[in-house]
């Protein structure tokens, strides 16, 4: 499942520290980002899982440390040709002026455009693949604004795709998602990273989804790294006590054999 | 399907394009001088080498001295305007940015009357312009103070920036003139091309084709920044530099209009918005399509202003607002954030 092939690209990141407000978001951070797998970037609210896509996106630069596309320095390539390897999903976005699916999905097209001239023939193609792929072609040409959370998320990640990016950044993708939403979402990421090898990099709550859906997960707090490797492995009961400050409990899931994680009621109502 | 649909707006520009030469065409036949249709485009045709003028040399000159170069300088403020607003609009993010919302014109304004007052008019678009880029310069830095820049907090700081402008505007003149100082006072705060004569119609297409003509080409970067600036960062653009650039030409441009006509509110609001609703929000479409469509709709505005209660005259900034303002609540009660 995961492709062992050494010239998949990846991201890498050494002792990688984001500042905001002269406190340490992100905070000497290693961690590597494959091809082809999906990481999940897990922790609790504040642990700086949004500062570290955001500094993977390359928007912003670290305080300190190195951060590396197939080996390369992303910094000294130019904010377009970031651009063109990763692509960025935020959470909760919306439009302010009329917009319709279809243009939406077009912006992925940016950092491809020449500057004068219009869209090509093949910047078509690729949009009404992303949208394929992202399950939109549907409702391309409704507005955004009139979207329901799970559509608009389907869409803010085909205009990602339309960017045939390298590197899938998504920051909480099933926030505010129904269950049903939640599962296609991953499965549709999970799948690109499977199909295409892509590098999925996503900011999850959801610890069980984490487990369901990821290669890799990367445990941060207080923006370091307590821990990372695979979901079964990392999230332990004793280390989603440290990190969360809740007692949790991993059962077996009785048909699939897979870690099925469950917390305890707190004993403080407030943290 | 397609993205662009370029014969729609291909059609588009052709048929407004067209409107816009019948426009001028039928704007400079209006007047309170009974002139003949066909004599005030022999008359025009005359200055342009074609033959003899038909008319006496004073109804000449009230057709090539005033009529005409109001009729132009009102199709270039007018697309001036439009094409300010629309950026503005992107840029910000909010849809009920304009420069006469967001206080440009009246900075703009105060910089004109300033240096009348001082006379070095010369200098009047430069000041214009100062008065605008540092009127937007205050109300960004008011709304931006302590909180997020969201849309009401801009328009809020606006009504400050432009009250203040106005008033000072309103002082300096009241302090200096020795005739009629009220209808000067009206004319630079609701807007009039009455003075319009080839120097203001010079001034205003200049600052169209230099600024307001790059600003097209460049906008279409804009779309990149319809999910915010992090999406349009995550997208390649540079977004600092491009808001930078973006905001200055904005001011340019607006200053440049307001030291030929005022400040004519709400054309920066109103014409964006029925352009996308036409073709949607695609900038590479919208602000050229916006441009011709400001020219054609303050031509159209002024003739009234001309012509509805002749032989006296309104401020064309009457007319823009009796329009304007019916939109502009129309575009608060639908916009989501500021409920």
């Amino acid at each position: 499942m995961i492709p062992d092939d050494e010239r998949v690209d990846s991201m890498s990141a050494q002792q990688l520290s984001v500042v905001l407000g002269g406190r340490a978001v992100v905070d000497a951070v290693d961690a590597d980002l494959r091809g082809g797998r999906l990481t999940a970037i897990l922790g609790p609210n504040g642990a700086g899982k949004s500062s570290l896509i955001r500094v993977l996106a390359g928007i912003g630069r670290p305080a300190s440390g190195a951060l590396s596309w197939a080996g390369e320095d992303w910094f000294a390539t130019s904010r377009r040709d970031r651009a063109r390897v990763a692509a960025l999903v935020e959470q909760d976005v919306n439009a302010e002026l009329p917009l319709t699916v279809r243009m939406a999905v077009a912006l992925g097209r940016t950092p491809h455009a020449s500057f004068l001239a219009g869209p090509s023939r093949r910047d078509d193609e690729v949009i009404d693949a992303a949208m394929a792929d992202a399950g939109v072609t549907g409702f391309a040409h409704r507005q955004i604004s009139t979207l329901s959370g799970g559509e608009r998320q389907r869409a803010h990640l085909a205009r990602a795709l339309a960017q045939e990016p390298r590197l899938l950044l998504l920051d909480e993708p099933t926030n505010h998602l129904d269950v049903l939403a939640q599962l296609t979402t991953l499965a549709l990421v999970r799948d690109l990273a499977t199909r295409n090898g892509l590098a999925v990099v996503a900011a999850l709550h959801d610890l069980n989804l984490a487990v369901a859906f990821a290669d890799h997960v990367v445990v941060l707090d207080a923006g370091r790294v307590r821990a990372s490797g695979p979901p079964a492995e990392v999230l332990t009961p004793d280390l989603i006590l440290r990190v969360w400050h809740v007692a949790a409990t991993v059962l077996t899931h009785p048909v699939s054999g897979a870690p099925v994680i469950t917390f305890d009621r707190p004993e403080r109502t407030h943290p | 399907m397609r993205t662009a649909r370029p014969p729609r707006i291909l059609l588009a520009s052709i048929t407004l394009a067209a409107a816009l030469l019948a426009s001028i065409a039928a704007a400079v036949t209006f007047g309170p001088a009974d002139i003949r249709f066909d004599e005030v485009w022999a008359s025009i045709g005359s200055h342009l080498g074609l033959g003899a003028t038909p008319l006496s040399p004073l109804r000449d000159g009230i057709v090539w001295e005033l009529r005409l170069p109001r009729v132009l300088t009102a199709a270039a403020v007018g697309a001036g305007l439009a094409i300010s607003g629309a950026v503005m609009q992107a840029i910000t993010r909010n849809p009920l940015a304009d420069p006469y919302l967001l206080g440009l014109s009246s900075g703009a304004s105060l910089g004109a009357v300033a240096v009348l007052v001082l006379g070095v008019s010369v200098l009047l678009p430069a000041a214009a312009f100062l008065g605008a880029l540092v009127a937007l310069a205050a109300t960004l830095l008011i709304a931006g103070s302590g909180s997020a820049l969201t849309p009401s907090r801009m328009i809020l700081a606006g009504i400050a920036v432009s009250s203040l402008g106005a008033a000072l505007t309103s002082f300096v003149i009241f302090w200096t003139a020795t005739g009629d100082s009220y209808r000067e006072i009206i004319s630079w705060l609701l807007g009039s091309l009455a003075g319009a004569r080839w120097p203001a119609v010079a001034i205003a297409v200049a600052a169209v084709v230099v600024i307001g003509i790059p600003l097209m080409i460049g906008g279409r970067v804009l779309d990149a920044f319809a999910f915010g600036d992090t999406s349009a960062a995550a997208l390649g653009v540079s977004v600092a530099r491009t808001r930078w650039v973006m905001l200055v030409g904005t001011a340019l441009l607006t200053g440049g209009m307001v030291s030929v006509s005022g400040s004519i509110g709400f054309v920066g609001l109103i014409l964006p918005h029925a352009v996308r609703l036409i073709v949607g929000a695609q900038h590479r479409a919208l602000l050229p399509l916006a441009a011709l469509s400001g020219a054609i709709f303050l031509i159209w505005c002024d003739t009234a202003a001309r012509a509805l209660f002749d032989p006296r005259e309104l401020p064309v900034g009457i007319v823009t607002a009796v329009i304007g303002a019916p939109v502009f609540v129309l575009l608060l009660m639908r916009s989501r954030r500021f409920a």
